[in-house]
């Protein structure tokens, strides 16, 4: 089997895994909604009070955040990825079996994840989506090339998500118990993402720092983009740069790690 | 024994109480940062809405506190290991609840209090003995309708067995709901929180009484006295679902 082709059965098992629990997805769609709901509610009520914060109207606040819970899922914003299942390979010492095997461990473990980032944005990111743009008003284009482009960044997100997720997961090889670094995961991914509220809302200072970040390439980037807010250009290059840098560091860091890997097995 | 167990490692014990603090603390920065823009939400100052949210907060600790456990009961539900619960000679509510009772939930509570402590010293509220007795009545109350939430959601999970997530739309979802005053949602959404699944009695009516506000949807004065009897009736409804799911539970394998 080409490498290619192996990457590829990779992806297809990790899109299989996920669409296995129908119940749980469903579940899944329905709290996101639940959510979507509350947010977009108190979203109205802040964009009621203070205008064109951050250079939205209420219907791309509304449109914002019905983005936010169809990605939520799909980019593993508060985690919920591969990261938990690498950890815990780590911790029980498997990985090195994983580290014997003809593949490249990042390459396996991204396929993995870009088929259940696949399923989730179909199985559990569209519903919620359609149910809150028919339920309020949204600032969606008509443009079939916005959408286009909104997709490609999408890719990209998930690149720079799983990215962020690999090196939380290798942090595992020094740390041993990651349920320190997941609950720091959890804590960035919710503010830095912009879940909580749209990273242009942030007062002052914080709100470029956190715009810089590499968790602004996962949400605040592809709604902009999809909202005709910056051009597909600039979101491109800022997704792809993060994208690089996390990609990278997560190599060097699996280098660094096998060689500890060899000294602990003797 | 679950208590004990994880008081056996202090300093793990105290980690996992300052991170619950800082993680279940995130909600209010959240409302925080809202509030770097704005002086008011749905017409409610910064003040008001950490009183709502450290009442909200406290009933919902206490719930989770007693009953949280249940969430999980899918997963029992799923590998069949209900049925050692179901053999021996306790109440399986009450084996659910004291399963993996989880002392670091205390950090909810605590953080719920320390919200309402700095609400306390930064409103302006003029203090009645009425009001006053009423604040613990509707913690306490709040604390059983949340729990009833919770048991609720455990007997779904009898039939739903992984639809957890439907359960945290629930509890989660209203807790959250709960932080932000009534005035901002939509009048449909505040028929459905008083009068189908009564969240509202947890903190939003008699928060109205004690801050002086209009009532949600016109209710009668009375209304803020009303929580107790409406923990009540939740309770015993629960009561009769939980049985319900119990009687239908045929293991696994069959």
């Amino acid at each position: 089997m080409g490498p290619a082709r192996l990457y590829v059965a990779v992806a297809v098992g990790g899109f299989r895994r996920y669409a296995t629990y129908r119940v749980a997805t469903a579940a899944g769609v329905f709290t996101n909604t639940v959510f979507g709901l509350i947010l977009v509610y108190t979203y109205l009520a802040l964009w009621d009070e203070r205008p064109h914060l951050g250079g939205y109207d209420q219907s791309e606040a509304v449109t914002y955040v019905w983005l936010g819970q169809a990605l939520f899922a799909t980019l593993a914003l508060q985690s919920g990825g591969m990261e938990t299942d690498l950890m815990e390979r780590i911790r029980t010492g498997d990985v090195a079996v994983d580290l014997y095997r003809p593949v490249d461990l990042q390459l396996w473990w991204l396929a993995a994840d870009l088929g259940r980032a696949a399923f989730q944005l179909v199985g559990r990111g569209v519903i919620p989506f359609v149910v809150g743009a028919l339920l309020f008003p949204t600032a969606l284009p008509h443009d079939p090339v916005r959408w286009l482009w909104f997709l490609c960044a999408l890719v990209l997100a998930a690149l720079v998500s799983f990215g962020i997720r690999f090196l939380v997961a290798l942090s595992a090889f020094w740390l041993m118990d990651g349920t320190g670094a997941l609950q720091v995961m959890m804590i960035t991914g919710l503010f830095c993402s912009g879940m909580t509220l749209p990273l242009n809302a942030f007062p002052g200072a914080l709100g470029d720092v956190v715009q810089a970040l590499p968790w602004a390439a996962q949400l605040q980037m592809p709604a902009d983009l999809l909202m005709g807010k910056t051009g597909a250009l600039h979101v491109f290059a800022f997704q792809a740069a993060w994208a690089l840098v996390l990609l990278a560091a997560g190599r060097l860091l699996v280098t660094v790690a096998t060689r500890r890997v060899v000294v602990q097995g003797g | 024994m679950w208590i004990r167990s994880t008081l056996t490692y202090r300093a793990s014990f105290a980690m996992t109480l300052v991170s619950g603090l800082l993680l279940t603390g995130l909600d209010f920065v959240g409302i925080l940062l809202m509030f770097s823009q704005v002086d008011s939400l749905g017409g409610y100052t910064l003040p008001e809405v950490a009183f709502l949210y450290g009442l909200a907060g406290m009933s919902f600790g206490i719930a989770d506190l007693a009953i949280g456990s249940v969430a999980r009961l899918g997963t029992r539900v799923r590998d069949g290991s209900l049925d050692t619960l179901l053999v021996r000679p306790a109440p399986v509510l009450a084996q659910v609840a004291a399963d993996r009772f989880a002392l670091r939930r205390l950090s909810r509570i605590t953080q719920g209090a320390l919200i309402f402590g700095y609400a306390l010293t930064a409103l302006d509220v003029h203090w009645t003995p009425e009001k006053v007795l009423l604040v613990p009545v509707t913690v306490l109350s709040g604390g059983a309708i949340f729990s009833a939430v919770f048991v609720a959601g455990g007997a779904f999970q009898f039939i739903a067995q992984d639809a957890a997530e439907v359960q945290a739309a629930f509890t989660y979802g209203g807790g959250t709901m709960l932080q932000y005053p009534p005035t901002v949602f939509a009048k449909e959404v505040l028929r459905g929180v008083t009068f189908v699944f009564p969240l509202a009695f947890v903190n939003w009516v008699p928060a109205s009484y004690v801050l002086g506000r209009p009532y949600p949807l016109g209710l009668p004065e009375g209304a803020a006295w009303a929580p107790p009897l409406v923990a009540a009736l939740c309770c015993a409804l629960t009561g009769l679902v939980w049985r319900a799911g119990v009687r239908s539970y045929r293991s696994t394998g069959s």
